[in-house]
Order: C-alpha cells, then structure tokens, then sequence
C-alpha cells in the first residue's frame, strides 16, 4: 500500500500546484503590453476607444478592483463552476468549454488507441529481435516519428488519403470518419515515444528469471513473449501513455486547426486571436487542472501497482 | 588547494585523450549518431553560408512565376507568390536554428542556476523552487507558450520569450539530482572544510559534475524547439508573412495541398530533418557524456 505520509505529501504538492496554476492563469492576461481593457476594446472594434468605453468596459468586467481582489473574485467564482463570461458572446466560458471538450477528449482517446495500436506490436518485435536490423529500423521509425511535426503529418494524411484516394474526408467533426485521420495524425508522434518504451519494459521483462522458468516448462515461445512477459511489461507503459496526457492537448491544438476541429484547441487559439481573456484563462485553467490531476492519479495507481516504486522512496 | 583542483578536475590531459576517443569509437561504432553530426553540421553550413549560393531573393514576389513545379531553375518550385521554395528554406534554416540556440541557452541558464541553488541550499529555498518547477510542469508546454506568445503579441521574439520562459523546469529538475548526488561526497566536504565559498564550491565542484545530462537535455532540446517555433508559426503567433520560417511556410501551403504539394512538404522534410539531426546526436551524446543512462541502456 502507499504509505500515508507520501499520500499526504503528494495531495499537500498538488493543492500547492494548484495554487500556483491558478495565480499564474489569472496573472497570463496582465502580460498585455499596455491596458488589457484598452488592448481588448482596440481588438473589437478596430479603433482607439474612448476613455468612457475604456472606463465602462473596466467596470462591468471588474476590472478596476486591486488584482488581488480580481483574483479572489475570480478563484470564488471558479468553485461555483463559474470562470467568466466571453467578452464578445456573454456566453459563460464554462458551457462553451462544455460544448467544445467532447471533439477534444474524442480526440485524445482515438490518438491514444492508434498510438497503442503502433507501439505494442513495434517494440515487441524491436525487444525480440534486439540488435538486429529490424530493431534498428524499428528504433529509427521511432526516432522519425518523434521528429515529426504532427501538423505536417496531417497535411500529408490529408494528401493521401482524402485528395487522392477519397477515403476520408478533409475536415469537419462528427463520425468516426472525421475522427480517423486526426488521430493517425496525433497519434503517431506519440506512438513513437511508446514503442521506445514498450522496447524497454520488454527487454526487462524477458531478462527476468520467470521467463525462463516459464520457458523450461517447455511452453512455446509465443506464449512466453505475449501471455506472460508482455502482460507484465505493459504494466508501466499504460502508466506512461497516462502521463502522455500533456502531449495529447498540446498536439491536439495543432491538429485541430489541421482538421478544422471544434475543439478546445480550436476554441482557445481563436480566443486568443480574439483576445477573449475569460476563454482564454478558462481553457488553460481546465487543461492545467486536467493535467495535474491525471498526473496525481498516475503517479498514485503507478506506486499502487508497482512494489518496484513503492520501495523507492519519496522522490520528491 | 592543490587537493581542490586535483579532485575536481582528475587529471585533466587523461580525461581529453579518453573523451576524443569515445568520441571517435561512438562515431565508428554508431552510424546513428554520425548521422546525427552530419545532419546537424550541413545544416549550421546552410544557416550560415547558404544565402550566398542562392541567386533569389527570399521575399521578393514575382507573381509571374507562382506556384511553378520543381524545374532546374527552381529545384523545390515556386510558391504562391512566386518565390523561390528553396531559398526561403535556406533562409529559414537561419531563423530555426537561430531561435532554437537562443530559447536553449537561455533555459539552461535559468534551469541550471534554479537547480544549482536549489539542490545546494536545500531547505525552503529548494521547496520553493521546486514547487514553483512543479507549477510549471503543471502546464502542457506547448499550451502555455501558446497562451504567453499569444497574449504578448503575434511575432517571432515573442514566441521565442515564451518558449525560454516556459521550458527551464527540467533542466531545474535534473540539475537539482545531479547536485544532490554529488554534495555529499567527500571532496565537496573537504572544500567546504577549508572554507571555499558556496559560489566557488557550485562553479569549481557542482557544476562540472552536473554539466553532462545538461549539454543532452540541451541537444534534444535543440529539436523540440524547433518544432515548436513551426507549430506556433504554423498557428499564426510566430513569425508573420513574409518572414521565410519553416511553420509559416507550410501555413502558407495548406490551400495549395492539390496543386501545389511541395509548399507544404518542403518546408515538412526540412523540419523532419534538424529535429531528427538533434535527436539522433542527442542520443549519441548521452551514450558518450551521460554513464548513468548508458549503462541503463546497457542493462536492458
């Protein structure tokens, strides 16, 4: 079990995390070179405001209390589920996060599956015949999928696959048909990085005295690699593919202009163009939230599963 | 101090005769990694002398020409504005690995200084900064450069801003471990005994134990920075038009993917090259500078 002091000291880091994201998402808006209001205004209506629409702006968006203040007022009204409202629509940030998450987990998930897809069988192949050329070739695919710019990807998915053969469609959202591209395209990058790793926690497994207790029984080679070492070494690698989480919304930015998706990412570079700024910190507000939450689960189930880790100590 | 400088240093003429050979028997026994040097050295020649073989212009337009396929004239083709693909590669070469060594450099100086004072302090001072790495890994990297370019304004020092200041933490975090691992021996104690200031002990002891992992970290960073700085151009808060960088090219291509296939994959292949240049000299170094992973690698 996870010892109670780790517990609480893990729970005690991620509330100050927490904190410090909050303050860091509410303080993004006053990196505006010059009056945020003024900025926002000039962004709306294409000319200088006058100082009256720069005065009435500031005080129905609250924008004359000291920061501190704003900054209460902002993280009071984030526990009651309200993070603002847009300043062109008046919609609240959190419908419109509401009506754009479901592409983008759609999204996420769907690259998650094509990455596994890739990894497993890539880097069981790479462990088994370790040092040989198919290893190599397996290593350097690996290599060329990190280095690839997944909006080129889906650029040349796109080419391919919906210009000239007319498989897919080239952009939109809804069916599976509209999922399949986008996440190739997101999911491949990632692969990369997870075929390295399955590599690894393979050749581990397979060093491991069990192996060849298992392979003295006289079972077959096959049920050696699959049932047995690759059940264990998948134990860490699914835990990383969680971690993977950063990765997927930062590339899920991209690859949702690529495809035109309406999704998170789609919302907040649009609001960002825009200056919307309540969108904008409530977009990077729920990602950073998302992520440091997923991050503590991980970290927490990995130490549950892995005595391994739970031996190790506090790496703080 | 005749003990200081022997312990820190070990015999500094052996240490540079075994380094060029493991440097060599790498580069022998690795073609990866030689690779890697070759990709990395031709383009740093492009960046640097390759404007002048190019008889174009990079951003002047000569609609005459638009969107011409590869020919002799123009061996990558013409773009919608009719200037040559090629060399705005060439040009855009510059900017990449320009951009990519400045946010680099910059983030191992703050990483470093951050990891440096908080391993060696210990304490508050390295609760609280490793809290204020924590809150800053708390953000996908990508999304906050995203956010601080966008927010600062669309143009390619902001972008280069706000990846430097968004991607030091890790090099905190490494830096931080190395320290903590090497404090302890004897010779720091030994230096401290004899009463070397803390400023001393970090530059004279710490830092040469700690500077590995760090010039690895840096090589692979060299790549993620380049693909950064072309996804946030691609998204239009880098470089505007008609700056000749890689991501705002390939922006530029997306209308043209039937017509015009090269506008997008030029610009693609050039990128797909130095990120896979860096990663594959990255890897090579960490083999030759970093013995703790490379026995790891080893092992399994």
């Amino acid at each position: 079990m996870i010892s109670t002091n780790f517990l609480a000291y893990r729970l005690a880091t991620a509330l100050i995390v927490l904190f410090g994201v909050s303050v860091l998402t509410f303080g993004l808006i006053y990196l505006t070179p010059g009056d945020p209001a003024e900025t926002v205004l000039i962004q709306q209506t294409d000319q200088q405001p006058s100082q009256e629409a720069v005065d009435a702006f500031r005080a129905e968006h609250g924008l004359n209390d000291p920061i501190p203040l704003q900054y209460v007022d902002w993280v009071a009204g984030v526990f009651q589920g309200d993070i603002g409202q847009s300043y062109y629509s008046d919609r609240p940030v959190s419908e419109m996060i509401v009506q754009h998450a479901p592409a983008t987990v759609e999204l996420a998930v769907a690259a998650m599956v094509v990455a596994l897809l890739i990894a497993i069988p890539t880097g069981v192949l790479s462990a088994i015949h370790r040092g040989e050329r198919l290893d190599v070739a397996c290593q350097l695919g690996a290599l060329v999928g990190v280095s690839m710019p997944n909006f080129w990807l889906g650029y040349l998915l796109i080419i391919v696959f919906s210009l000239h053969l007319g498989l897919f469609p080239v952009s939109g959202s809804g069916g599976l048909e509209n999922l399949v591209l986008p996440a190739v395209a997101l999911g491949t990058g990632m692969a990369a990085i997870v075929t390295r790793l399955v590599r690894t926690a393979m050749l581990e497994e397979l060093d491991r005295a069990y192996v060849d207790a298992v392979r003295s029984k006289g079972l077959g080679e096959r049920i050696v690699i699959y049932k047995h070492a690759l059940r264990n070494a998948l134990i860490p690698v699914v835990t990383v593919v969680g971690l993977q989480f950063g990765f997927v919304l930062n590339g899920a930015v991209v690859i949702e202009i690529v495809f035109q998706r309406p999704g998170l990412g789609t919302l907040l570079v649009d609001a960002i163009f825009a200056r919307d700024y309540p969108v904008v910190q409530g977009v990077v507000l729920v990602t950073a939230v998302a992520f440091v939450l997923t991050n503590l689960l991980v970290d927490l189930s990995y130490r549950y599963l892995d005595p391994r880790i739970r031996l190790g100590g506090v790496s703080a | 101090m005749s003990s200081e400088t022997g312990t820190s240093t070990q015999a500094p003429g052996s240490v540079d005769r075994s380094v060029l050979e493991r440097v060599r028997s790498e580069l022998r026994g690795n073609p990866l990694t030689l690779a890697g040097a070759l990709i990395v050295t031709g383009l740093a020649a492009v960046a640097i002398v390759g404007p002048v073989l190019t008889p174009y212009d990079p951003t002047t337009q000569e609609l005459a020409n638009r969107l011409q396929s590869p020919s002799l004239a123009h061996p990558l083709g013409t773009d919608q504005l009719g200037r040559d693909v090629m060399t705005r590669l060439v040009y855009g070469a510059r900017i990449s690995l320009g951009i990519a060594i400045a946010v680099t450099a910059i983030r191992v100086v703050i990483g470093t200084t951050v990891g440096l004072v908080a391993g060696y302090a210990g304490g508050w001072v390295d609760e609280a900064l490793m809290r204020l790495v924590d809150v800053q890994l708390a953000f996908p990297g990508l999304v906050l450069a995203l956010v601080v370019a966008g927010i600062l304004g669309p143009s390619l020092r902001n972008v280069m801003l706000a990846l430097a200041v968004v991607g030091w933490a890790t090099y905190a975090r490494v830096v931080r471990g190395s320290v903590l691992s090497v404090k302890e021996r004897e010779y720091v104690h030994a230096a401290k005994l004899v009463g070397t200031p803390p400023r001393r002990i970090a530059r004279r002891h710490l830092l040469p134990n700690v500077i590995n992992p760090v010039i690895v970290l840096a090589t692979l960073n060299l790549g993620t920075v380049v693909l950064a700085t072309a996804g946030l151009s691609f998204i239009g808060l880098g470089a505007q038009p008609p700056t000749p960088e890689w991501g705002t090219m390939l922006a530029g291509g997306r209308n043209y993917l039937r017509s015009a296939w090269w506008l997008v994959n030029a610009p693609g292949v050039a990128i797909v090259l130095t990120v896979l240049g860096f990663n594959l000299l990255g890897d090579g170094l960490r083999d030759l500078l970093d013995p703790r992973q490379q026995s790891r690698l080893e092992e399994v």
